[in-house]
């Protein structure tokens, strides 16, 4: 029997088998970000242990960063959790991408960009989001802040095996359908506990014909399903990907050709088995957008708002409490649903592609009467990288705000909020409640359907608005 | 750690499915550099009124769940973000054990790093302490970890048997330093290091 992509990775890192089950895994790349790391580095000091492998450790700030004028954080809050990763980035050896760096940005998008993510690595980060980097063929998943501290201090974790979950896309994405749009219709098939205990792993014609930043997108809303973790095998996308761009922390040369011969061997046998397959058909996916208080309540964008005895997996009460909550009546269209606000960024849909696409949507267009624009790329290079092709001109051009990078509106930690009642079009990953601004009322969708949403003031279904009006 | 072998307390319900860890301690709890200090925060957008006084509308609320010590809700409970100031909250609120159909992962994982046991029953079973506590105001539970039993104090007891993965079951009732037992093992660390190729090394 073959194995699969995650057994092959986890195989390679068991350090030890414990007599109570667990095995101790090994942790190849630590990402630290403010939120999660303070009491962590405080364990450290009260134990008095120190960090194992700091050159294996990085560090940047992203969650609490104004994204206007982001040297002068207004919250003194705000300013003290910077200020802790600063200092125990310094006295820990921890590389830090600080608020000075040319290459600060949001975690999952920077661990790329610099190359630290690689094919056959383990990574773990005190965030969810930390399954960005399974497209690269690596197993990434989020842990929380005593984790944190023990990979500090140790360099590995104590994990129980999860179970392999393997998603099939076949066919074709349809024009004006994106990845997004295929995790969320993923998200709304099996739930947001739908994955617990597993690992996905996203597979099929659909998959392979996705760029980096694209199978990103799809492995950054695993946890959305409930699994930590979500993989794809490395291929020549991949490769090329790895070798291209300023990466210092890739390999080069010969040590990228030997690094190739190993990634080629590990993409799941074609006879190793999973606990669990799921095949969609890629080319029937719509456009999807949310309608409720959890990323599993999605819909096509042709559909209306559901009676709440008639959504499978949720009782009356939890429709009813969803839809009291997001001021929506049943029976009501979803391209009759009029936004305030709409957000572009987040280390689901902060990557340059993602601007490309919405800013294709906005040239020589204006935004919507009423409407505000949030554009905030992933990484300070998603920015400048922007602007050396235009983008920020078109947006601007176009009524939209054009901002530095941080996770802005995707988690209100930072000045970039809803205010209550207010409706947003947003390209990030949670619609929970509150998420971005209590009272905030959230819409999930890729970054074309929130720029035509801008536009047009509403949602409307991209397929048909694109023919009519381009 | 705090170990946990076993906790009678007052239960108190939380009707509502997919508990996310958004609502259980909202984003702007989140810049504390402290471990503590989370209880009164906990559930606050639904706790709270605009005006910072209680919501009386909030299960949570309800004076007959004043000092309750254990939570039941429905499935997929703390799903989201992989916040510890969850767990953290849920716990310095008083809560020691929570109870529900299913668990977020990370949640679950979190949980047992703070001494905070969660349960998972049966949805029919959840179902029924649901009801008993509408019923039976008051209603105390006992939670018995080495047992692996929920007993519903009533007139007549009911008892639900729970299952718990025994590596976890081991760790809470002991209450283990988990980060010394591992650095115990610096002999098997210290011999995958020299033979595992971390990727690092091979920058060209």
């Amino acid at each position: 029997m073959g194995k699969t992509l995650f057994e092959k990775i986890w195989d390679s890192h068991v350090v030890a088998g414990q007599s109570d089950g667990t095995t101790l895994l090994y942790i190849d790349r630590h990402l630290v970000h403010e939120v999660t790391s303070p009491q962590a580095f405080e364990g450290l000091r009260l134990t008095k242990r120190t960090v194992r492998r700091p050159e294996l450790t990085f560090a940047t700030m992203d969650h609490n960063v104004p994204t206007d004028d982001r040297l002068t954080i207004a919250d003194p809050i705000s300013r003290a959790q910077i200020d802790a990763l600063e200092t125990n980035c310094r006295q820990f050896g921890i590389t830090l991408y600080g608020l000075q760096s040319d290459r600060q940005g949001i975690v999952h998008i920077i661990g790329p960009e610099l190359g630290i993510t690689l094919p056959g690595c383990t990574i773990v980060c005190g965030d969810s989001h930390t399954s960005t980097h399974g497209a690269f063929g690596t197993l990434a998943f989020g842990i929380g802040t005593s984790e944190v501290e023990h990979v500090l201090a140790t360099q590995t974790l104590p994990q129980k095996r999860p179970k392999t979950f393997k998603v099939e896309y076949t066919g074709r994405l349809k024009p004006g359908s994106t990845p997004k749009d295929m995790i969320l219709k993923l998200i709304g098939l099996v739930g947001t506990g739908g994955g617990t205990g597993y690992v996905l792993e996203y597979a099929g014609e659909a998959v392979r014909r996705l760029s980096m930043e694209q199978r990103m997108t799809i492995c950054n809303m695993s946890i959305e399903a409930g699994a930590r973790a979500g993989m794809i095998a490395p291929d020549e996308t991949t490769f090329n990907y790895i070798a291209s761009g300023n990466r210092p922390f890739a390999p080069k040369g010969a040590a990228l050709e030997k690094a190739i011969a190993y990634w080629k061997t590990l993409p799941s046998d074609p006879d190793a088995a999973f606990d669990r397959t799921l095949e969609i058909n890629a080319s029937e996916i719509a456009p999807q957008v949310t309608w409720g208080t959890n990323p599993g309540m999605v819909m096509d964008v042709t559909g209306r708002i559901p009676e709440p005895d008639k959504v499978p997996g949720y009782s009356r009460r939890d429709v009813e409490q969803a839809l009291a909550y997001m001021g929506l009546k049943p029976g009501t269209p979803i391209t009759e649903i009029k936004v305030d606000m709409v957000f572009i960024g987040s280390c689901t849909n902060g990557r340059i592609e993602d601007l490309r696409a919405a800013a294709r949507i906005f040239k020589g267009r204006k935004v919507a009467k009423g409407v505000k624009v949030l554009v905030v790329p992933g990484s300070e290079q998603v920015r400048r990288q922007a602007e050396a092709e235009g983008l920020d001109k078109i947006y601007k051009e176009a009524g939209c705000e054009w901002r530095f990078a941080g996770c802005s509106m995707c988690l209100g930690m930072n000045p970039d909020q809803l205010k209550p009642q207010e409706r947003s079009a947003s390209t990030s990953n949670r619609n929970f409640e509150g998420r971005q601004g209590k009272g905030g009322r959230t819409h999930l969708v890729s970054p074309e359907m929130a720029a035509a949403a801008a536009v047009e003031g509403h949602f409307v279904d991209i397929r048909e608005w694109k023919s009519g009006s381009v | 750690m705090e170990a946990f072998r076993s906790h009678r307390g007052l239960v108190a319900t939380l009707d509502r499915a997919n508990v996310d860890t958004d609502q259980i301690i909202p984003k702007q709890f989140l810049k504390s550099i402290k471990r503590t200090g989370f209880g009164e925060s906990l559930f606050y957008d639904w706790r709270y009124r605009p005006d910072g006084t209680p919501d009386p509308a909030f299960e949570l609320n309800e004076p007959r769940f004043n000092g309750a010590s254990i939570l039941v809700a429905r499935n997929n409970f703390g799903c989201g973000s992989s916040r510890e100031h969850a767990v953290w909250a849920v716990h310095q609120y008083g809560f020691k054990a929570v109870i529900a159909p299913s668990f977020a992962d990370i949640f679950r994982n979190n949980s047992t790093k703070n001494g905070l046991l969660t349960v998972e029953l049966q949805e029919p079973e959840v179902e029924e302490i649901f009801q008993m506590t509408s019923r039976y105001k008051g209603l105390e539970a006992t939670v018995n970890l080495e047992e692996q039993r929920v007993t519903l104090h009533l007139p007549e007891e009911i008892s639900f048997h729970f299952d718990i993965d025994p590596s976890v079951k081991d760790h809470l009732i002991r209450g283990l330093d988990e980060i010394g037992l591992t650095l115990r093992q610096e002999a098997a660390i210290a011999a995958f290091e020299k033979r595992h190729n971390t990727q690092m090394e091979a920058r060209g």
